[in-house]
């Protein structure tokens, strides 16, 4: 018995890692050899800097520390806010569930532009500050600071606490919180010693791909945080496209993915030990009316920092995308329409929407047929295979895209893997990060189901099969709405896929944007905040559609 | 159930879609383009190159000019297009370098400039080219009463102190052009002085033109810094571009004598083609009239051609640098990352 199961659990993780050989090994051991081989333009040379030069460990610690206090901040900001999605009921609460995750979709340009337009020297804040005051010179100069990278990955990140931490908390029965109250234990000790240990894997979920997110952070350190500031991931693409210098980028490279691998690693043996059955209880039980004055309290205190904190960027975007020099109007939303300049690159909004919902699918279909197989896997009882797999899983979430991007060209140019300049690239290269994100919100849900529960199915006569569909599925159903919503959302959002090969005839939201800023003008600048509006109704829209989606049979989870 | 099938069948049906031109693309009636992001041309230019040759003409973006060469570079034993166009003056050394390219005179190449033709073997021949330069804010500089800057040094007097938004030149192609602009004019011995001297007066860098433009400058948006480094045609673009008809554009370039880089950019035969005559019939297309009488208004840049005829806006709008700072191919490449390297101590550590 013993046998048969663990001969279907390799099974399980043959599809995800064969995905895994082809689409990331694979480049990437091309583009190592190609960097680390010298020729005549480029030799080992180039690497002397990398020992000789104190920059690069300053850099390695200047991103390593922004991610943990980025990560710190994410949670203690987000938690609350995960409690709120977890226990009440209370009215909108899908729509606005859906709205904290669209920033997770803007490019970072754009992101700058709305805080610039709240934080910036001429910005409501300080505007308001001055008014209230009465101050000459704007009091808050956030640009270009660290304050504002951080501002920016509690920004995106928001939702990943939210939903993982959320989605598994409103799982967790209520019982063993009231029979402490009940012993008498204060509100504060409940939450130490009860609550927060039984959410921990959920929290370590969330912590991780938040750290990973902004460890391999890249736009936001660029864009927002200016030349000042580098992470690893900048130094690569500095070091690649701007210097020429392919060696040092591999090497850096290189020294990105041991070095998030053995952080995994260590995760990975925590997370294992502190994993515990559950009894999952149905959302029936697990969630309250809002009916006293500290629920009141706790609700509008969230819901206020999510529309504050989250709504008032988002809301920026939309004011400045009818705001014409003529007064409100939809002028810059008609413009998107018309072919102005008669470029043979004019991107038909329906187009656009058209082929970022298009990947995006396909990206979550790839990512869930991968990503369920290598958590059921991850899941089983542990060994060595399991430990390296674990970690090995989320590499691709902290590689540099550019380097896997150069990786790609170098790889995969030959039939029966042409596809460097297919579309069909797209998805396959957003799946490699959205398959993470799957993994790791399954991940909890999956090892906290009871082995009792499903000894008990099989004892009922019921096949491997038939327990995972009637056991498994129903109790991970949350946690598969999560990790799709996730995965939709890294392909709309383009995570780091900028420095690909584009195909025209197949645009996207994102590209459009880009095209947009890339010219002066206050109609192109206009165009790219309308086209930013219609990305955040897309993918709001998109997000409740998702979570429409239940594949439960037995009651909801 | 229903509706997850409806899902797949559609995610499949759109995968196979996209399949197919990936797969078409060795065909013979067919010639591919290879490009940065900034590249654009109208659609009756290319109905009529394809009407002409009866060949389609497909096109590849491949990042900003750095991103994209280095695509080109590491595919140049099984190019991913036929032809590459956007190398400029700063990479073409490198591109050079990299062997990847087939000799070609145009016949077309008496109608450009001999100052542009910057390759002597022919490899990569001029398309277009525009200045990069001081950018100011109209309004701004009347309601201070202040003089709009008309040379560098004036940068770095005490009344311009704090008023300047540049890009990074390691990471931004404008802000490269624009260190090269110092250098060329002050030296190799006196470049690091002047950004010395524009540091203390509290230049702001950014990473990108995108975030200098519309994150700083107070032009175009709701920043303070009312002088950016940008393109001498940026005015033109602003007019052009604007919500409301507009006589004079809101921004001015400054193309005084020494204060400005001179970007140009060349297009390419890519060695491995296996269409080469289609690719020369493509170059001569871009250096004939009809395509570079629209370069302009897709690319805000001058033709290098010079019978083209410039649309009014550009006439009246944009300008040309006089004698802009001149560095040589040569010399970039081989200082370019000492130079950023220098550049990146003195301003930013």
């Amino acid at each position: 018995m013993k046998n048969i199961s663990s001969k279907y659990y390799v099974l399980l993780a043959g599809l995800p890692l064969a995905y895994l050989a082809i689409f990331y090994f694979y480049p990437l051991i091309k583009i190592f050899t190609v960097s680390f081989l010298p020729d005549e333009a480029w030799g080992p040379g180039n690497l002397k800097k990398l020992v000789t030069s104190g920059i690069y460990l300053r850099t390695l610690w200047f991103t390593t520390w922004q991610a943990v206090v980025s990560t710190v901040l994410t949670l203690l900001l987000a938690l609350p806010g995960a409690y709120v999605f977890a226990r009440y009921q209370f009215r909108g609460k899908e729509l606005l569930r859906s709205f904290t995750t669209v920033p997770f979709v803007l490019p970072t340009v754009v992101v700058a532009a709305a805080f610039h337009s709240l934080l910036g020297p001429h910005g409501l804040v300080n505007a308001v500050l001055m008014k209230f005051f009465n101050l000459i010179s704007p009091p808050v100069a956030v640009d270009q600071t660290i304050a504002l990278i951080l501002i920016a990955h509690v920004f995106y990140n928001y939702t990943v606490v939210v939903r993982i931490v959320g989605g598994y908390w409103s799982r967790l029965e209520p019982g063993l919180t009231e029979s402490a109250k009940m012993l008498g234990a204060s509100p504060a000790k409940v939450f130490f010693k009860v609550t927060l240990p039984l959410l921990s894997p959920a929290i370590m979920a969330a912590s991780l791909l938040v750290f990973i997110f902004c460890f391999s952070s890249f736009g936001v350190i660029l864009i927002l945080g200016g030349p000042r500031f580098a992470t690893i991931e900048v130094e690569i693409y500095r070091q690649a496209i701007h210097l020429f210098n392919l060696p040092m980028a591999a090497a850096l490279s290189l020294v990105q993915i041991l070095f998030t691998f053995a952080l995994m690693w260590v995760y990975t043996q925590l997370q294992r030990s502190r994993s515990m059955a559950l009894k999952p209880e149905s959302r029936a039980v697990t969630q309250k009316k809002i009916d006293s004055g500290v629920d009141r309290l706790i609700l509008a205190t969230n819901v206020g920092f999510m529309i504050l904190f989250l709504g008032l960027p988002m809301m920026s975007l939309i004011i400045q995308s009818v705001a014409t020099e003529t007064g409100v109007s939809l002028g810059f939303y008609r413009a998107l329409f018309e072919n102005a300049t008669e470029s043979v690159f004019f991107v038909p909004p329906a187009d656009a929407v058209f082929y970022s919902l298009g990947f995006s699918l396909a990206a979550l279909l790839i990512a869930l047929s991968l990503g369920v197989p290598a958590a059921v896997f991850l899941a089983g009882p542990a060994n060595r295979l399991r430990s390296v797999l674990d970690p090995l899983f989320m590499l691709p979430l902290s590689t540099s895209a550019v380097t896997l991007g150069f990786g790609f060209i170098l790889a995969l140019d030959k039939p029966p893997l042409n596809l460097r300049t297919s579309p069909m690239l797209v998805p396959l290269a957003h799946t490699l990060v959205a398959f993470p994100f799957v993994v790791r919100s399954l991940l909890p849900a999956l090892r906290s189901i009871p082995p009792k529960l499903r000894e008990a199915a099989a004892l009922l006569g019921a096949g491997p099969w038939k327990v995972w569909r009637t056991v498994d599925l129903p109790i991970l159903g949350r946690a598969l709405v999560v990790g799709a919503v996730f995965a939709f959302t890294i392909s709309l959002g383009e995570f780091g896929a900028t420095v690909f090969v584009a195909r025209p005839q197949t645009p996207t939201m994102p590209l459009a944007i880009y095209r947009f800023l890339g010219q002066p003008g206050a109609v192109n600048y206009g165009q790219a905040m309308a086209m930013s509006s219609i990305l955040m109704l897309v993918s709001a829209t998109g997000f409740m559609f998702i979570e429409k989606f239940r594949v439960t049979h037995g009651g909801e989870f | 159930m229903k509706k997850i099938a409806w899902v797949i069948l559609l995610g499949t049906a759109m995968s196979a879609g996209w399949l197919t031109p990936g797969i078409a693309s060795a065909d013979t009636s067919e010639i591919i383009l290879m490009a940065h992001d900034s590249f654009s041309v109208g659609k009756a230019v290319v109905a009529k190159f394809e009407n002409r040759h009866h060949v389609r003409l497909r096109f590849l973006k491949a990042g900003d000019t750095g991103a994209m060469l280095n695509q080109a570079i590491l595919s140049k034993n099984n190019p991913m297009a036929d032809v590459l166009f956007g190398v400029d003056n700063t990479f073409l050394s490198r591109a050079l370098a990299a062997d990847m390219f087939i000799p070609y005179r145009s016949p077309h190449l008496g109608d450009i400039p001999d100052e542009l033709k910057l390759d002597p073997s022919y490899r990569l021949l001029p398309v277009d080219y525009g200045d990069v330069c001081l950018n100011y804010d109209r309004k701004w500089f009347a309601a201070k009463g202040l003089a709009p800057p008309a040379r560098l040094e004036d940068l770095t007097t005490p009344a311009y102190s704090g008023l300047t938004v540049v890009e990074n030149p390691a990471t931004s192609s404008p802000g490269l052009a624009f260190l090269l602009a110092t250098v060329g004019h002050f030296g190799r011995d006196g470049y690091l002085n002047f950004w010395k001297e524009l540091r203390d007066g509290n230049v702001q860098v950014t990473a990108s033109w995108k975030k200098a433009y519309w994150g700083s400058f107070s032009a175009a948006s709701k920043g303070d810094r009312p002088i950016v480094v940008s393109y001498a045609s940026s005015p033109a673009a602003e007019v052009h571009f604007a919500d409301k008809l507009m006589e004079q554009s809101p921004t001015a370039a400054v193309v005084q004598k020494g204060t400005a880089f001179r970007q140009i950019e060349f297009v390419g035969i890519l060695r491995g083609t296996k269409k080469a005559d289609m690719a020369r019939k493509l170059v001569d297309f871009m250096l004939e009239r009809t395509f570079q009488e629209d370069i302009p208004l897709q690319m805000f840049v001058f033709p290098a051609n010079k019978t083209a005829v410039l649309p009014a806006v550009f006439v009246k709008h944009a300008r040309v640098a006089e004698h802009p700072v001149f560095v040589s191919p040569q010399d970039i490449a081989a200082h370019r990352e000492e130079w950023i390297e220098a550049w990146t101590e003195t301003v930013l550590r």
